[in-house]
């Protein structure tokens, strides 16, 4: 599978989401959540096919337990879209892609 | 001109994935819609399974589905990641639409569904689900480190939730609404031998508190009518499952509790050619390994059903 969606850590944060020119939708997520495992494809979909609108990145919440405390996350997955860092969206657990295309409209469109 | 298949399955819990297996053993080229972001079903949101038989130490939930997703494939069942959002069951030839607006035709449909979370119903859940309101304590424990919680519910699925949150909280109430647990007794030794776990009787949920994050739960005292609440970060939702039969509840012949009804010592629902296993019909077993049990009878009353048809046809 291709891996369109980029990698965030805590080091890697401010510079990737805070700085970035474009959205950014934030996949918070762990390698023992099933229903991360079941949206992470469909994330990686909608990174290829709207990389010109939007960034999308991944924080493993395992390891970078500042960023999800910045963020407030208490239930993954959790995607937050950023927009000059701020949280301007917060969709909260696995959603179908004709969902996820509904929720994220405002920044794809 | 559009292929016409011999079974489609609805759902990839356990029983899903099993019809799959031996339907596509049987060379019926099964159809799988295993959902979009459902695949594996209930198990999926589980940590260790102990009581599969085969697993001397046991087995994730997530490793035993991704298992039996793989067998399935192996034996050339046609897995779709998709959801179905409406199905045409009577007559001859069914229809089965998928989210991306896929029509498929097919000759036979096993239906395997399972079940969903049954939600409190008080004010506060919606509002705070996904802040403090989980239905999934595997998924959302790591993120109350060192807080109090509080698991509503009294089956196996609350206190195997309250044992598994005594790894990140420092304390886990369990909230039931009456004075004993229906759980199976080797997981409330382990949670009375729990010395992060304590017990409150007797009680029921009126409200979720809290604006933006849950601080606290409302609760009433079933004996007598009092009220208290519990300073609690976190709320576990686990008091059972309800069928999932939106699809075929105009169709197929349900029960008072919402389950598929099927012939005695069968899985065959009212509807020709129409069969269905797991939790959607279970409302008294509800294991991984019943599941599967029905799961394979689907598949084989499947076959037996399409064979006799195209005989007589």
């Amino acid at each position: 599978m291709s891996e369109n969606a980029i990698v965030i850590t805590d080091a890697t944060f401010d510079e990737l989401v805070n700085k970035s020119d474009k959205p950014v939708v934030v996949d918070f997520w762990a390698p023992w959540c099933g229903p991360c495992r079941a949206v992470a494809p469909i994330l990686d979909e909608l990174a290829g096919e709207y990389a010109e609108k939007i960034t999308v990145g991944k924080v493993n919440a395992d390891e970078n337990v500042e960023s999800v405390t910045a963020a407030g996350v208490v239930s993954i997955p959790t995607m937050n879209v950023y927009l000059n860092g701020v949280i301007v969206k917060s969709i909260v657990g696995a959603k179908p892609k004709p969902v996820l295309l509904e929720e994220l409209a405002a920044f794809i469109k | 001109m559009t292929d016409i298949h011999d079974v489609i399955i609805i759902g990839s819990g356990p029983s899903g994935y099993t019809a799959a297996i031996y339907a596509a053993r049987a060379q019926l080229n099964p159809i799988v819609f295993e959902g979009a972001v459902t695949m594996g079903g209930a198990l999926m949101n589980t940590t260790e399974v102990e009581n599969f038989p085969g697993f001397t130490d046991g087995i994730m939930g997530p490793d035993l589905m991704m298992n039996m997703r793989a067998q399935a494939e192996r034996f050339g069942a046609n897995l779709i990641t998709d959801d179905v959002v409406s199905v045409e069951l009577e007559g001859e030839i069914k229809k089965v639409t998928d989210g991306t607006g896929n029509t498929l035709k097919t000759r036979s449909v096993i239906l395997a569904m399972g079940s969903a979370f049954r939600e409190l119903g008080v004010p506060g859940e919606k509002r705070l689900s996904g802040h403090g309101v989980s239905w999934c304590a595997t998924c959302d424990g790591f993120f109350f480190k060192g807080q109090t919680v509080a698991v509503i519910g009294g089956g196996d699925s609350a206190v195997e939730e309250a044992t598994f949150l005594t790894k990140f909280a420092d304390k886990v109430y369990l909230v039931h609404r009456r004075d004993q647990l229906r759980a199976s007794r080797a997981m409330i030794a382990r949670a009375e031998a729990d010395p992060k776990i304590e017990f409150v009787w007797n009680s029921e949920p009126l409200e979720v508190l809290g604006e933006t994050k849950a601080t606290g739960i409302r609760l009433r005292n079933t004996v007598d009518g009092t009220e208290n609440v519990l300073d609690v970060t976190g709320v576990f939702v686990a008091i059972g499952h309800h069928p999932r039969n939106e699809l075929v509840k105009s169709t197929i012949d349900l029960d008072a509790g919402g389950y598929v009804k099927v012939d005695c010592g069968s899985t065959a629902t009212n509807v020709d050619g129409v069969f269905a296993c797991g939790d959607l019909v279970d409302h008294s077993y509800r294991q991984a390994i019943t599941a599967a049990g029905t799961g394979c009878s689907a598949a084989l009353d499947a076959e037996r059903w399409l064979t006799h048809h195209k005989e007589t046809a």
